[in-house]
Formats: structure tokens, C-alpha cells, sequence
């Protein structure tokens, strides 16, 4: 998948359609990815960098935090519409957590098109699934970028 | 614990909802350093927010300006590694209410749902504030965790200019933690949900082997012909016992169907579309339909069976649409 942005491409609303589905994308979760994404969203709480101190409070692992669930929510949607879109909404519910080992597959469809002033904006469902179940679900309303902003753009 | 009843608790906290505290302050301006480093973490290679080149070219933003991924928002102002608010920041309690469900005895919480409206992109050198405001809890509820509130705040992020850069509504559940038995074990490793695995006995077993082996087993009645599915051990035409298999071509048309969206039951991917298929031997089968969206499906459409292994050990015969003007685009 990120080889797939280093083209810059962006969706735009002529070739989209409600019920298309956003590419799918697999986050294997790693001790690694949990601890260096907590740093890198200043969340210094125990469970998120601290095995022993999460199982002292009833959780088998470190788990993902927050914030970086919502970074991978806004990359999910910014992979598939394309440097020109500007994120608007993001609204989720969180369910079963991110522990290491586990792989969460994010999947995405466009649910409503519409159309602000001179901006299109895309309404997307999407869910985060681990081995336990959700990790994450909800929808997002994304601006889209205009057709112009393809030329001399790609590749 | 105390003993107060939860129309006590909600007495006495009520009064301390829809107070706005803060500033919550930034230890430092929005920087290249941190939007680079989240940006890594994550993997994010959006060159909106570290290409120059990018910029310049191709956004409405300035070029020598890293812009910082929206979701960063709560970030900017989040406390240092020792629990410190930046510097200036208000001493106000920002969680007086969570801590007063915490002397009531509440003292588990979990974060349920966020609600979040981007007003404008940060970028490198703008400077983040934000307020909070308790602005709901709810009536005691009992949920799979326990008992507790769900407790909503209101985060405005709010930019050197005093503008309105971000908000957030979020959600928590403020929970009695349960209490463990003496000598409870440990949580055991996170695990990975899986389908329950069939029960195989003398009057089944040569279905799922079946499968295993590659086929679709259907049984016939050895006395009278009539071929029968699922598997029972006596023919309900002639009451023989005596029974042999043959083997399915596993095509067939979908008899009826119903589509499950709620609620979402790991390991199942949803929507889930259940079919009763007519297969063409003439025995009906459940089973699973993929590769169809819902509103595609239609009784009578042309199956075919996929034997798939679903997980390790247990093979299910899925069916997909035979017709590829009906099957979802890849």
C-alpha cells in the first residue's frame, strides 16, 4: 500500500460510486509499533510501553493507544483518496484491543456522496478487524480532491 | 466503596458538568521533528505533510511548512513524560467528575467513542491549546465490563489565535472494576477467535471428511434412492439404515437468504449472507455466500460451491455467485 501513494494519486468524485470499497490494508501489530507509536503520540500511560505493568491491570500484553488508532484511521483514509483530500470528520467507536501478535485488516466502503460548496466529499464506513473482533468501527467524511489536481500529479 | 445509589452519585456530580477548563497548553510549537516522527511510527507517507516539493506544487499550503496529519490534534497538547501540562496551563482539574465517580467507586475507564470535526490543518509553528468541558453522563448502565456511566467531554483544540482548529467529543466508560476471586490466574495471551469447531460422529463424520478430502458428500438412501442432506442416520422416506454417498457437483441456486449486519460476531466477516442453496442433485444446503454484495443477492441467482479453508482444519463448502455480472468487483 505505500508504494501505491508514492504515486500521489488522488479518488475523485467523477469515478466513485456509493457501496465502493476501500482497498483493504493489513497492520500486523508489533511490541514495536505499539511502543514507538504511543511515543510518537505523547501517550506515556503504562499499558501502551509496560508489559508487566498492563498485566498487573488485567490486560495479557501493551496494547495500541488511542491516538494512534486514530493516525491509523486518518492514514487508512488519506491512502485511498489521495494527498489532495482533507479529512473533515472521523467519528469510531473502539472494541477489542490492538495486543502484539495480532494483525488488524482495515476495510472501508463509501457509504454517501455529496457536495459542499465547491468541495465533494465522500462519507466512508470503515472498521479496523483484529483476531478478537473490531478494533475499530465507524465513518468518516473526507473532502475529495478536484479533478485538476490529478494533472502532472501522478507517477 | 460507598453504598450511594446512582441517583445519589449523579446528585452530587451533576453540578460540576458543562464547566470549561483549560487552557490545556503545548510544551512546544508544531514541528517538523514530531510530525516526522508520527508520521514514521505510523508509516503515514502522505507528502502533504513533510514534501515541500509537494506543497508547493500541489496544496493550498505553504512550502516551507511540514502540515501536521489532522489526527495528531490531541497530541500537540498532551502532558510530558513526567504527567506535566505545559507550561501556563490551568491547575484546574480537568477530570473532577472522573475522579469523584472514582471515590464512588467507579475507578475502571475505558475510552468507548470519539466524535471528531477538523476545521483546519495544522502547521509547523502554529502553537495548540484546548479546553474541556464535561458535557454528559448518563444513568447507570450495566455493560459486558460492569457496571458504570458513560461519560462524554468536550475537547476544543484551539490554535495561537484562539481559533477553533479541532474538536473532539469523547466518550468514556467510568466502570465498578469487578472484583477478582483470591488467587485469580493471570489473563491469559491474547487470543485469536475462531469458528467453533464442528461435533463429527458416526452419523456425520463422513460429511466433514468429506470436505477435507476435497468433496461434497451427499447421502443416498442404499434402499430406496432418495438422497438426503443434512446428514441423519435413517432415511425419513423408507426408515432404512443402510445409506452410501455421492458425490455434489456443488452447483446449484439460491432457495432464500438472509443477510446479517448486527451484531458483529468475530471471527464473521460482515455483512454476512447466509443462503439455503437448491442444489442441482436436489438436496438444500446451508451455507455462506461470498463475494456478492448484499443488495446483489437474488433468489433463484446461480451458485456455485467454493471449498474453502477457513481455518486451520476445518474446510466449509462457501458458494459464490456463478453469474460474474453479479460478483463484486475485485
Amino acid at each position: 500500500m505505500s508504494d501505491a501513494n508514492l504515486n500521489y494519486r488522488n479518488v475523485i468524485a467523477s469515478e466513485l460510486s456509493v457501496g465502493d470499497a476501500l482497498p483493504e490494508f493489513e497492520l500486523p501489530i508489533t511490541a514495536k509499533l505499539v511502543v514507538s507509536t504511543a511515543m510518537a503520540s505523547q501517550d506515556f500511560q503504562d499499558v501502551h510501553h509496560d508489559k508487566d505493568a498492563a498485566i498487573a491491570k488485567g490486560t495479557p500484553d501493551i496494547f495500541m493507544n488511542i491516538l494512534t488508532t486514530n493516525g491509523f484511521v486518518g492514514r487508512y483514509l488519506t491512502d485511498w483518496a489521495g494527498p489532495g483530500s482533507r479529512i473533515k470528520k472521523i467519528q469510531f467507536n473502539l472494541g477489542a484491543p490492538n495486543f502484539p501478535g495480532d494483525t488488524m485488516i482495515m476495510s472501508g466502503e463509501v457509504t454517501e456522496l455529496s457536495q459542499e460548496g465547491e468541495h465533494h466529499l465522500a462519507h466512508v464506513n470503515f472498521k479496523g478487524k483484529n483476531g478478537m473482533g473490531n478494533h475499530v468501527s465507524g465513518v468518516a467524511v473526507v473532502q475529495l480532491a478536484g479533478a485538476q489536481q490529478n494533472g502532472g500529479a501522478n507517477g | 466503596m460507598s453504598d450511594s445509589s446512582a441517583a445519589d452519585i449523579l446528585n452530587k456530580i451533576k453540578p460540576l458538568m458543562h464547566k470549561r477548563v483549560g487552557p490545556y497548553n503545548s510544551w512546544n510549537p508544531v514541528s517538523r521533528t514530531q510530525i516526522w516522527q508520527w508520521c514514521s511510527a505510523m508509516g503515514d507517507h502522505n507528502p502533504l505533510y513533510l514534501d515541500d516539493q509537494y506543497r508547493a506544487e500541489h496544496s493550498e499550503f505553504a512550502a516551507d511548512k511540514a502540515v501536521a496529519p489532522p489526527a495528531m490534534m490531541q497530541m500537540w497538547s498532551m502532558r510530558d513524560v513526567n504527567g506535566h501540562d505545559g507550561p501556563g496551563s490551568t491547575t484546574d482539574n480537568l477530570f473532577e467528575i472522573l475522579d469523584a465517580l472514582e471515590q464512588e467507586g467507579y475507578a475502571g475507564i475505558m475510552a468507548v467513542s470519539y466524535d471528531q470535526t477538523f476545521h483546519r490543518y495544522l502547521e509547523e509553528g502554529d502553537r495548540a491549546h484546548h479546553y474541556s468541558t464535561i458535557i454528559n453522563v448518563s444513568d447507570l448502565k450495566t455493560t459486558g465490563i460492569g457496571k458504570g456511566f458513560f461519560v462524554t467531554q468536550l475537547a476544543e483544540f484551539m490554535d495561537q489565535n484562539d481559533e477553533l482548529f479541532a474538536e473532539a467529543r469523547i466518550t468514556y466508560f467510568k466502570y465498578q472494576v469487578p472484583k477478582k476471586p483470591a488467587g485469580a490466574s493471570k489473563p491469559s495471551a491474547p487470543g485469536k477467535i475462531n469458528r467453533i469447531h464442528p461435533v463429527e460422529n458416526h452419523d456425520h463424520a463422513h460429511f466433514w471428511q468429506g470436505l477435507r478430502d476435497g468433496k461434497l458428500l451427499i447421502q443416498k438412501c442404499d434402499d430406496c434412492g432418495e438422497l438426503r442432506h443434512p446428514p441423519q442416520p435413517m432415511c425419513e422416506h423408507c426408515q432404512s439404515l443402510r445409506w452410501s454417498t455421492i458425490e455434489s457437483k456443488g452447483k446449484g441456486t439460491v432457495y432464500t437468504y438472509t443477510v446479517m449486519h448486527y451484531p458483529e460476531i468475530p471471527p464473521f466477516d460482515y455483512p454476512n449472507a447466509i443462503v439455503l442453496v437448491d442444489l442441482e442433485e436436489g438436496v438444500r444446503i446451508v451455507s455462506q455466500l461470498i463475494g456478492t454484495k448484499p443488495d446483489d443477492i437474488k433468489v433463484g441467482m446461480s451458485v456455485e460451491m467454493k471449498l474453502t479453508e477457513v481455518q486451520e482444519d476445518m474446510t466449509l463448502p462457501l458458494f459464490h455467485a456463478a453469474d460474474p455480472s453479479t460478483t463484486e468487483k475485485p
